[in-house]
């Protein structure tokens, strides 16, 4: 009676574990089998870098390059705000501050990391957008807006990957480069972080993929408008803003075609994913 | 030894510029990023908690009190629904690895890299796989059940690496004291493993539930927008962060989406020092 207990539980355990593969495997079919025949149709080209998108148009077009560039353009941007002030902050909590203060940042840094993208969103489209046209002209909503907002949130990601980084490099050569004479500031930089940076560069690679996927805070300060970007202080609608746009009341190719919006994002995950685990896995 | 790097640190200031400089960098890096997070709590609470009225937590939505009532319990079911489907799978996933599979496991890799695979997924492709097969290959139509079944496949691999971290940090000793007193593999689990490892599934569990409170993109198109406590599974329904994006999006409620932002933010912070609370006391034993 025991035996088969054990027997059916290692059985349950089992199927549990297959979830998840069974979860991603459906997420493929799904996605592919909706979004590749839309692709066919208009041609694969057309699709990826026809530069017009009116779906509404006779005849339609379906062009999804603005789209295309205007997800490279934000992340870039996010990388460009995000990075930098990143990896300085978690070099402050790993090798700078106090024990007192870090246990006040670390949490803070969690929180940052929960705080809802809707409300993210909301935040710069009370406070940043008026500030950019203040301060830049235009109407506001654009491409530098977009950017800061990305910026920050990807902050907690870049802070928390990069710490783990800092604090994974051995002592010694922290000490050493102490023993050679190098001041305290000089030792971490030129030495505690250039060890680090497989580290960092994985930290880098999993903001932009949260850059790039993010979705709701972007469409609440980008402009969505789907032309080509000319300026950073033009509006612009990212792969993800696309989706959800014009999903509501989208129907037959128009459909299809926003699911193969998706295929190509989802794409673009995967690569990003697969560098990441690439790094980590060579790093380890 | 630390008070030799301590004295050397003093000494370092004041001499060298460069190492003034990056001094100066990185604590400037560190107060614009805490800074932007005082900022944005501050800034929200400030200008949302006058508009916190009664009528917001009226019985019944109208676009007269635009009340934020039954967004608060259909968030509510949304995570107890999806709570409830992710926590058996991950936890039982975890199990898996860590009690029952043997080492160097093909199986093990395959699950670690769909994992990692589908923590990379962003929320809106997870938005789009539930319309196509929830809401329209399996017909459940906009649903708090189709929201919730994509959300739990969304938090499932957060559940399974907390988890699994935290079955991982339970002693080998206990194990082989309680396999020595003769219990099976599946008693050892359940008796002695899972009770050690609570606090760290329990501070998992808590990410998950703020992961779900502050989702948007996934639920847009499978829970659907319709405001009202919804009378069953099969019925839609907006969460609070869906709330406050309709409200913002339309443009004409900004006073009632600071006040749905106010609320937001307090239970992403309840979450958050519940969840720190519960780590603590995990890291104690």
């Amino acid at each position: 009676m025991k035996k088969y207990q054990e027997t059916i539980m290692r059985g349950v355990f089992l199927l549990a574990a297959l979830a998840s593969i069974l979860a991603i495997l459906l997420i493929c079919f799904f996605l592919f089998a909706n979004g590749l025949p839309a692709m066919s149709k208009i041609g694969f080209f057309d699709f990826l870098l026809g530069t017009n998108w009116s779906p509404n148009d006779v005849p339609p077009s379906y062009g999804i390059f603005p789209m295309i560039l205007g997800s490279i353009y934000v992340t870039a941007g996010a990388i460009l705000f995000g990075v930098p002030i990143g990896i300085l902050t978690a070099l402050f909590m790993a090798r700078f501050c106090p024990l007192r203060i870090y246990k006040l940042l670390k949490p803070a840094v969690q929180l940052l990391a929960g705080i809802p993208s809707v409300v993210y969103g909301f935040f710069g489209l009370v406070l940043l957008v008026p500030l950019i046209r203040n301060l830049c002209g235009g109407n506001g909503s654009s491409i530098l807006t977009a950017s800061l907002l990305l910026g920050i949130m990807i902050l907690p990601t870049i802070i928390g990957v990069s710490e783990a980084a800092l604090r994974a490099v051995s002592e010694h050569y922290y000490e050493g480069a102490l023993a050679l004479g190098a001041s305290h500031e000089r030792s971490v930089f030129f030495v505690v972080l250039p060890a680090a940076k497989s580290g960092i560069l994985a930290a880098v690679i999993l903001g932009i993929g949260r850059a790039i996927g993010e979705t709701m805070a972007v469409i609440m300060v980008a402009g969505n408008q789907a032309r080509m970007p000319t300026g950073i202080l033009q509006g612009i609608r990212t792969l993800t803003a696309n989706i959800v746009l014009e999903m509501g009341y989208a129907a037959e190719l128009h459909r299809e075609a926003l699911i193969a919006t998706g295929v190509i994002l989802f794409i673009f995950i995967l690569i990003i994913n697969l560098s990441f685990t690439a790094i980590t896995r060579r790093a380890k | 030894m630390k008070q030799l790097i301590r004295s050397e640190k003093r000494a370092s200031i004041g001499k060298d510029p460069l190492s003034l400089l990056l001094r100066f960098l990185v604590i400037l890096a560190a107060a614009i990023t805490f800074g932007v997070l005082l900022f944005l709590i501050g800034y929200i609470l400030v200008q949302g908690i006058p508009y916190l009225t009664p009528s917001l937590f009226a019985l019944k939505y109208t676009t007269e009190n635009v009340s934020l009532f039954p967004a608060i319990i259909t968030t509510l079911e949304m995570v107890f629904l999806s709570l409830s489907i992710a926590v058996p799978l991950g936890l039982f996933t975890a199990i898996y690895l860590v009690e029952y599979a043997h080492k160097g496991n093909k199986l093990v890799e395959v699950i670690r890299l769909t994992a990692e695979t589908l923590s990379g997924i962003p929320s809106i492709v997870y938005g789009l796989f539930g319309l196509l097969f929830f809401v329209t290959y399996l017909n459940w139509g906009f649903s708090i059940l189709a929201g919730a079944v994509t959300m739990s496949i969304m938090i499932l691999p957060l559940i399974m690496r907390t988890s699994e971290e935290a079955l991982k940090s339970v002693p080998d000793s206990y194990r082989e004291a309680s396999f020595g007193l003769g219990a099976g593999r599946l008693r050892t689990v359940f008796r002695i493993v899972l009770p050690s490892a609570l606090p760290g599934i329990l501070a998992g569990l808590i990410l998950g539930i703020g992961r779900i409170v502050g989702e948007t993109a996934a639920l847009l198109y499978t829970a659907g927008t319709v405001a009202q406590i919804p009378p069953s599974v099969f019925a839609s329904g907006r969460t609070l962060s869906l709330h406050m994006y309709i409200l913002s999006s339309e443009g004409l409620y900004t006073d009632q989406a600071y006040a749905t932002a106010v609320v937001l933010l307090l239970t992403v912070l309840l979450i958050n020092i519940l969840s720190v609370y519960v780590a603590k006391k995990f890291t104690k034993e």
